[in-house]
């Protein structure tokens, strides 16, 4: 760099060319050229000041929200699976619409983490801590379904390979076994991952705490970390290895999920489209939730600064492209269905919009298709409180997504004698409700002793961390 | 020296900027001493050319973790359900490499990812919960906005004054020698 600098015949060109016009200029990741003892002081400091009152309240609130769902497994595990909607022929019900909309919502977790630090995305190390945190809370809730589901839940231990009494072991040709695998390796490689980007910030707070209690357990996880360029080194290229890693993980997770459906043979489900449909609408949820969780949590913080309106900006921006590909994928499906020719298939696509749960179909059109597109406005998109209401509807846009991919296949077979109209009960309802507070009892927890914000990674996007930089304290015309 | 109750650490070096400790580290490498490090609150780019680190060899442990989870996936599948319990289910074949595919896919990346991590580790040498810098009271400033340069003792050049003058020289505020 310091060669071209030194050149005098460039650096008059470069003297005498037109500055950048305004629009291609990025707007700083941080702004108010915060220092780097600010960042650190304010993402520490909300766990270091004393726990306000409403995080007491809202912690009570998931609290009793989560227990209706350990109620109702106690309730579905000593009485059978009968408490639930399901019968013939929907056998499949909320419990999978449910698992696959929480897995879903864990992906764009990793899609920041993992996929936009490959693409160097700089913007990613202000929201990927919490994101990434929202994936496992995520997948941990989208793990009961599958084991409760299975119906005589005390055996749901087959599904491992485990050597067991029978001496029989697990299935490998269903794609049912390949998703225990996906989804349990998706959720450690996460936490993993996770766990890795913590362990500067874990120093951080180990340097800061001022009790023994808190010095000791931070210091534990810290596991020594002393900042060593010589670890720093070996770090990055780990933290590297793991982003390269979990991106093609995190492709294959909801393809995965995805072959549950398209491997059988029902009309419907049995579309190649699936995996990638599957995945563009994983992300385009996980956005939405993000969304949901940031926008509250940067003026409650005070986090305005590091997560600014560009940030807001850019995920409605990706929520505007993954929408746009799964309003494709829809049409597709549709357009396939006609043009493949399979009258079954073609009926159950026209049986979707228009048969018994037409309503469905286009409350999910509605939230998936058309909300994204009034992302298009930058005025639409700076309007925290429009975002943050429209990032809800595309939450419930998603769940409909696999409400009606689930349910609308299968409620009408081959033959009309196996038709039926499926309805959730109470004990369906009430366990997919506690489960948010099951989520969000996680997320409050990870809020008040970890920080929310990778603080030695925005750090390092800052120009007073750039060592070329005049901030950084470089002197003029560089010192190589 | 062995007279002495504490032994001597190193010499740690405080900075203010990172470009500062950038330049005396270039300096301190040049001067060709080997034991020794830079400690900063976030990784300084460029920092491994100026200090001549070559290419973390963490790769290496990936590579193999993820050999190995394919491998055990492959292996596992077929001894399962082709050799130890075969079971014909659908008319499908005992064994497969289409059908193993999913699984082994999903162990590379697990045994990967924990190769990777665990590899990281033994290169640092951490968990390390006693290092005589953690016991440096300034030294906690590393993990907020303060850079860090140590030369230890045992370093074959070490000679506590000759360091001490290039290291104030280059812009260091403070300069202190820790003891093990």
């Amino acid at each position: 760099m310091a060669e071209t600098v030194n050149n005098p015949l460039l650096s008059k060109a470069l003297a005498q060319a037109p500055e950048s016009p305004k629009e291609l200029v990025n707007e700083p990741l941080v702004l108010n050229q915060r220092s780097v003892a600010w960042i650190s002081d304010q993402v520490a400091g909300i766990i270091e000041r004393k726990t306000p009152a409403w995080w007491w309240i809202a912690l009570g609130i998931s609290i009793s929200v989560m227990s209706l769902t350990f109620i109702m497994i106690t309730y579905l595990i000593s009485t059978g699976i009968g408490v639930w909607g399901l019968n013939h022929p929907v056998a499949w019900g909320w419990a999978i619409v449910n698992f696959v909309f929480w897995i879903g919502i864990g992906h764009a977790g990793t899609l920041i983490s993992a996929i936009l630090f490959l693409l160097r995305q700089k913007w990613r190390t202000s929201i990927n801590r919490a994101a990434e945190a929202m994936t496992l809370f995520a997948v941990a809730c989208a793990g009961i379904f599958p084991l409760i589901h299975v119906g005589r839940i005390w055996f749901s231990w087959w599904l491992f390979p485990i050597p067991n009494a029978n001496g029989i072991w697990p299935q490998f040709r269903s794609p049912l076994l390949w998703d225990v695998f996906a989804v349990s390796t998706y959720g450690t490689v996460s936490l993993l991952f996770w766990y890795t980007g913590l362990i500067p910030d874990l120093a951080t707070m180990r340097d800061r705490a001022t009790d023994k209690l808190r010095k000791f357990m931070y210091g534990l996880f810290a596991l020594g970390w002393t900042g060593s360029n010589r670890h720093w080194s070996n770090y990055e290229k780990a933290y590297l290895l793991l982003a390269g890693l979990s991106t093609p993980l995190v492709l294959s997770v909801h393809s995965i999920v995805s072959f549950d459906f398209a491997v059988s043979q029902l009309p419907g489900w049995h579309t190649t489209i699936f995996p990638p449909y599957f995945v563009a609408g994983a992300i385009f949820s996980g956005f939405g939730m993000v969304l949901t969780l940031l926008i509250p949590l940067r003026t409650i913080f005070s986090l305005e600064d590091l997560i600014t309106k560009r940030h807001i900006e850019l995920m409605c921006m990706v929520l505007l492209a993954t929408g746009s590909i799964v309003g494709y994928a829809y049409t597709m499906e549709f357009f396939i269905a006609w043009y493949g020719g399979n009258p079954y298939e073609r009926y159950a696509f026209l049986n979707r919009a228009f048969g018994p749960y037409w309503w469905s179909y286009w409350i999910m059109i509605t939230c998936n298709v058309i909300t994204p597109h009034l992302f298009w406005f930058k005025t639409i998109r700076s309007n925290m409180i429009i975002v943050f209401m429209l990032s809800i509807v595309v939450n419930i846009g998603m769940w409909f997504e696999r409400f009606v991919i689930v349910v609308t296949s299968l409620h009408r077979d081959f033959l009309p004698s196996n038709w039926g109209y499926y309805s959730p009960t109470i004990v369906d309802v009430l366990t997919f409700v506690g489960t948010f507070g099951l989520f969000f009892t996680l997320f409050l927890l990870f809020l008040r002793f970890l920080p929310m914000i990778a603080i030695s990674e925005v750090k390092a996007i800052t120009p007073q961390a750039d060592p070329h930089h005049p901030l950084g304290g470089a002197k003029e015309g560089g010192h190589h | 020296m062995e007279a002495e109750t504490q032994k001597a650490y190193g010499l740690v070096a405080e900075f203010d900027t990172p470009a500062d400790i950038m330049a005396a580290a270039r300096k301190v490498r040049n001067q060709g001493f080997t034991k020794w490090d830079v400690h900063t609150p976030y990784p300084i780019h460029g920092m491994d050319q100026a200090m001549g680190i070559n290419n973390s060899k963490v790769g290496w442990f990936t590579f193999v973790g993820g050999i190995t989870g394919f491998t055990t996936g492959y292996l596992m599948i077929w001894f399962m359900n082709a050799f130890d319990y075969p079971l014909i289910v659908g008319g499908k074949p005992m064994f497969s490499p289409y059908f193993a595919f999913p699984v082994g896919y999903e162990l590379t990346i697990l045994l990967g990812a924990f190769g990777t991590l665990f590899g990281m580790f033994s290169l640092n040498r951490l968990p390390r919960l006693h290092h005589p810098l953690l016991k440096h009271r300034r030294f906690a400033q590393v993990t907020h906005d303060k850079y860090f340069l140590v030369v230890e003792v045992d370093d074959p050049k070490y000679d506590e004054s000759g360091i001490r003058q290039l290291l104030s020289e280059n812009g260091s505020t403070n300069i202190e020698l820790v003891e093990e």
